[in-house]
């Protein structure tokens, strides 16, 4: 059973940060950032060390051994100061040990199960949680990959699964009419990957490309005030605001900080029928921004008039308070009447959603990309011990496409068909 | 009423394994068919596994199958594919004769004790319910049993094409059973339609040999059976010729009379296994094709040309038959043709082959739109176990994907379904570094002794193998040696002052257990075969025990069992699209709901809790 870890408390700038080890290896690896001497369970402040001796946090850990535990399991929970900082450091410390694995949406609840150590009616109430998780997950990868890394993904899968398709073809179809030596296509398209991998985990570019944090789209029709309430939300003049509707056309992001959490709010073109091929491509922009948001503010008289579709935890506000005469459920950017209650909803919503989706995700892709890298140069050494390892090296592959599986996406067998009964006259 | 415990329809590479596994546990068993000379007929190219399908026939082998046994008896060129790779994907072929594959196969199915042969055709299923309780027979007498094993293969609505001609009928010469048909259609199960296609065959004595390539096979043959000794037939060669430009003019020419371009087929056909028409038209910047020219029989001149299957007429295949370089000459024995079929969407069985709405009805071979002799062996194995399972009221025997092949297969089949004819790889296979052909016994010998199926003569081998194995483990795992002590022996190694064991010192590459004899003398009695089985597993033991926990995780999946009236559709936290796909494919393990595409781990969490908890509604 692999020993699994992971953020278990709330994103943002909490006071406290908790990182829950679960597993066989949990005490042995909470001993070793402890330096020893940490009781098998209780309570105890630590200083935490990385393996060079180098201070990383002064920490609460708690030991738990099994079965009472959370998970039925050995535990330690290792409450940090909540920097991003901190916690980012002390999650990639976690990921060198051998043996460690970054948990799964709802693992640590799925052993708990397995063990006995949940009644039912918590896993119930867990489930929206675990949901919530996953789904924030999912968002944010999908973010990702719509941006620049988007594009780097695409290529590494196509690159990985020529490069895995060549040496399936060797293996599966030996006796037909197939290259003997795909060596030299299969170095290149590995080594064009790896280069990737190396810049990407070298650190810098990769922070700089996954944002961590929530995303907020404000949608609405043409000329309902939905850039004046960014502006008013801003406290600056984020974005152009006229009376002329249409006036956004781009999306124009502000990032603010909203009770402790980081929101990146959207400002997105009023969804309206239009000719204007400008326009309208900033509306299709705008509805391919609101998909992927986490959250959706409908800045509309009713949630249908809009075609969008609202999800659970989207708000519905109506615009222009300050024309109407029931306030109720209206929001101004001008007045500023209802901003605080909206800002209010948004974070309760957020917090809600209390889930470290942001970092969690890069510390995931970084793991990733590490793992992918191992397996790649492993895989480039069998493949240059001659065909009589190329099956060792299918293997490599297949352990570094997996791990690269929340980047490139899941590849299955079939790819690999595809591609080898594409490139390849079979079938003799 | 006459009863059997199982009937198994069809006497084909399916039907004979399904047969004989459920002789082997015990069970009465009869299986029908139309003509007894149809038992064990080889309808395509007479050659029994490959890579993927031999470890097929091994894993059958492993289980007491006769497929093995009879094509080593049958095997005219045997070949190890793969030689110059891993063992782990190396897989044992052969060219069988046909006649003596067909006759063996029925003295085999002729001596099983608790089988009977009949011959006759089954009209429909006698229905007690939704459950299958028995058959019809077109004489109109019934046969009552506990469960029935369906392996028609394409009879289901099977059109064959030669060219712009078509007629209905299964392999060429035989009837479509149309009642049994209807029947199967009121239990309105998914299908799908397939094709596939075979070459014209031809008359050796008219190929003129002198100019080709000959292929011989392996100096020293690697049966399929862990019982056979040595081949008995007579060793032949195949020959190897090619297509050239004006074969290519030629076809391409008459594309649209060709059945598949005509647009007279709608079917789905095996990409690994094109019509030289596809191959034409898809690779036309390729000169040439290779043909592989493989005899059918010691005992009469009919040719396979392997790699030139077609839907063409008869004149055309003529014309570019003898455009080819050899067959100048050749006269056609029987045109080659296209068949067109339905299949029933796998993905209505459960992993024991059973179909999920129709109790005690299995189906298993290419009714289940797979291809290949030994896939269809494969499932018939599967069915004939568990049919006897359900004979005694006992669970189903599920095969993992962790354990062999045909766990692959059953699960591919079961959860993903088919979008063109099934073939087994070995790339199917993710744990293929341990799911070897050179193993398949003991991986699954051992679970055969325990269900019942495995006779006493391969019983005593095996466990004499397994008890040699052991030693063999033992003595190269007790001692450890320094890097010195292993340098002066000869073994290059590091000095990093570690010490290793024999088996350590055997996973480095080319190191063997002969090098280790001057250390441990006791290794010169080793017998050569536990020598090679000693040194595959060292060879693979890292990745082995690396792959240790996905196996764990694999198996604790397919531990929880969902049952089939699961209310997938009321847990609350799964989204609507995943409750769709999960109410379609009706995963019968959390294994299988895994493998549903677009499922998370939370989503499994969550059908995890709903088992524990019990089938009952959940709380609003």
């Amino acid at each position: 059973m692999d020993t699994i870890f992971a953020l278990a408390s709330a994103q943002g700038k909490a006071g406290v940060a908790v990182i829950r080890v679960s597993g066989p290896m949990a005490l042995a690896t909470a001993q070793s950032l402890c330096s020893g001497g940490l009781p098998a369970r209780g309570m105890s402040l630590r200083t935490l060390r990385d393996s060079t001796g180098n201070q990383l946090d002064d920490a609460l850990v708690l030991t738990f051994s099994a079965p009472a535990s959370f998970t039925g399991e050995d535990v330690v929970e290792l409450h940090l100061h909540g920097s991003v900082a901190v916690v980012s450091s002390v999650l990639r410390v976690l990921s060198d040990f051998k043996g460690l694995r970054l948990a799964e949406p709802g693992e640590f609840t799925r052993r708990a199960m397995e063990n006995g150590r949940l009644d039912l009616s918590q896993v119930e109430g867990l489930a929206d949680l675990i949901d919530a998780e996953t789904d924030a997950q999912r968002r944010q990868a999908q973010r990702v990959l719509a941006g620049q890394l988007g594009d780097l993904a695409e290529s590494w899968r196509q690159d990985l699964i020529r490069a895995a398709s060549l040496i399936e073809a060797t293996i599966d179809f030996a006796d037909e009419d197939i290259p003997e030596d795909v060596t030299p296509e299969v170095r290149i398209l590995i080594d064009r990957v790896q280069h990737d991998l190396i810049r990407e985990t070298a650190g810098v570019v990769i922070a700089e490309r996954i944002r961590s944090g929530f995303e907020v789209a404000i949608i609405g029709p043409p000329n309902v005030g939905k850039s004046t309430l960014l502006n008013a939300l801003a406290g600056r003049q984020a974005a152009i605001t006229s009376e002329y509707a249409g006036t956004t056309r781009d999306v124009i992001e502000v990032r603010m900080e909203l009770s402790g959490l980081a929101v990146t709010f959207l400002d997105t073109a009023g969804l309206r029928e239009t000719t204007d091929i400008i326009e309208d491509m900033g509306i299709s922009l705008a509805l391919d921004r609101a998909e992927r948001a986490d959250l959706r503010v409908f800045l509309a008289d009713s949630k249908e008039e809009l075609g969008v579709c609202f999800k659970g935890g989207d708000i519905l506000v109506h615009p222009k308070a300050d024309m109407r005469l029931d306030k109720i459920d209206s929001v101004s950017g001008i007045t500023g009447e209802g901003l605080s209650e909206l800002v209010d909803r948004i974070a309760a919503v957020l917090k809600d959603r209390s889930i470290s989706a942001g970092l969690a995700t890069r510390e995931r892709h970084r793991i990733a990309m590490e793992r992918a890298k191992e397996s790649l140069e492993a895989a480039s050494l069998f493949l240059d011990a001659g065909t009589n390892q190329y099956e060792i090296a299918a293997e490599e592959m297949r352990v570094a496409i997996r791990s690269l599986e929340s980047l490139v996406g899941r590849v299955d067998v079939e790819n690999l068909l595809d591609e080898i009964f594409s490139s390849f006259c079979l079938g003799k | 009423m006459k009863h059997c415990d199982v009937i198994v329809i069809g006497g084909g590479h399916a039907g004979c394994e399904a047969a004989h596994a459920a002789a082997r546990m015990g069970v009465k068993t009869a299986l029908i068919t139309l003509k007894r000379e149809g038992i064990g007929v080889m309808s395509c190219n007479p050659a029994i596994g490959g890579l993927g399908k031999g470890h097929l026939v091994r894993e059958i082998d492993a289980l007491d199958g006769v497929m093995g046994r009879v094509a080593d008896k049958a095997g005219i060129q045997f070949r190890l594919l793969n030689r110059r790779k891993g063992p782990a994907v190396q897989g044992p072929r052969a060219q069988a004769d046909r006649k003596i594959y067909r006759e063996e196969m029925l003295s085999e199915t002729e001596c099983r004790i608790g089988l009977e042969i009949l011959e006759g055709e089954v009209i429909d299923l006698l229905m007690q319910g939704d459950r299958v309780c028995g058959v019809v027979l077109a004489d109109g007498c019934e046969i009552s049993a506990d469960a029935v094993i369906l392996t028609t293969g394409t009879f289901l609505r099977g059109v064959i094409h030669i060219g712009n001609i078509a007629r209905a009928g299964g392999r060429l010469g035989d009837r479509p059973s149309v009642l049994l048909a209807q029947r199967l259609e009121t239990f309105g199960l998914p299908m799908g339609r397939l094709k596939t296609g075979t070459p014209p065959r031809l008359d050796g004595r008219s190929i003129d040999w002198s100019g080709l390539e000959m292929q011989p096979g392996d100096e020293n043959p690697v049966l399929f059976s862990f019982l056979s000794k040595s081949v008995s037939a007579r060793q032949i060669e195949c020959g190897i010729t090619h297509t050239n430009s004006q074969t290519h003019d030629i076809i391409e020419k008459n594309l649209n009379r060709s059945a598949m371009y005509g647009g007279h087929i709608d079917g789905i056909g095996p990409r690994y296994c094109p019509s030289i028409e596809d191959k034409i038209v898809r690779f036309s910047e390729k000169e040439s094709h290779q043909i592989f020219l493989e005899p059918e029989s010691l005992s009469d001149h009919t040719i396979y040309p392997n790699g030139i299957s077609t839907s063409l007429p008869v004149e055309v295949q003529e014309a570019y038959v003898h455009s080819i370089k050899g067959l100048e000459r050749a006269e056609i024995l029987q045109p080659g043709y296209a068949i067109e079929y339905d299949f029933i969407d796998p993905r209505s069985l459960r992993p024991s082959l059973e179909l999920k709405d129709v109790q005690g009805l299995f189906l298993a071979g290419q009714i289940n739109g797979t291809t290949g002799y030994e896939e269809a062996a494969a499932q018939g194995l599967v069915a004939g176990l568990n049919a006897a399972h359900i004979v005694r009221g006992k669970e189903a025997i599920v095969f993992g994907r962790s354990n062999s092949y045909i766990g692959v297969m059953i699960d591919d089949l079961t959860s993903r379904g088919v979008s063109e004819p099934y073939r087994m790889f070995t790339s199917r296979a993710e744990f293929r570094l341990s799911l070897r052909a050179d193993n398949a016994d003991q991986r699954l010998t051992k679970l055969g002794l325990d269900l019942g199926c495995i006779g006493e003569d391969r019983k005593a081998i095996f466990l004499e193998k397994m008890e040699q194995l052991d030693r063999a483990k033992s003595i190269l795992s007790t001692t450890t040696y320094t890097p010195t002590q292993l340098n002066a022996a000869g073994i290059g190694v590091s000095q990093d002052g570690k010490r290793r064991t024999g088996l350590d010192v055997l996973a480095f590459p080319n190191v063997h257990v002969e090098d280790l004899q001057s250390l441990i003398p006791e290794l010169c009695d080793m017998a050569p075969a536990i020598r090679v089985q000693v040194e595959y597993d060292a060879l693979y033991a890292t990745y082995i025990s690396r792959q240790a926990n996905d196996v764990d995780a694999l198996k604790r999946d397919e531990r929880h069992a969902i049952p089939s009236d699961f209310d997938f559709a009321s847990i609350i936290g799964l989204s609507n699209e995943l409750k769709q796909k999960l109410v379609g494919a009706r995963p019968t393990s959390l294994a299988q709901a895994a493998r549903i595409d677009g499922m998370t781990p939370a989503a499994l969490a969550l059908i995890l809790a709903r088992l524990k908890r019990g089938n009952r509604a959940i709380r609003a």
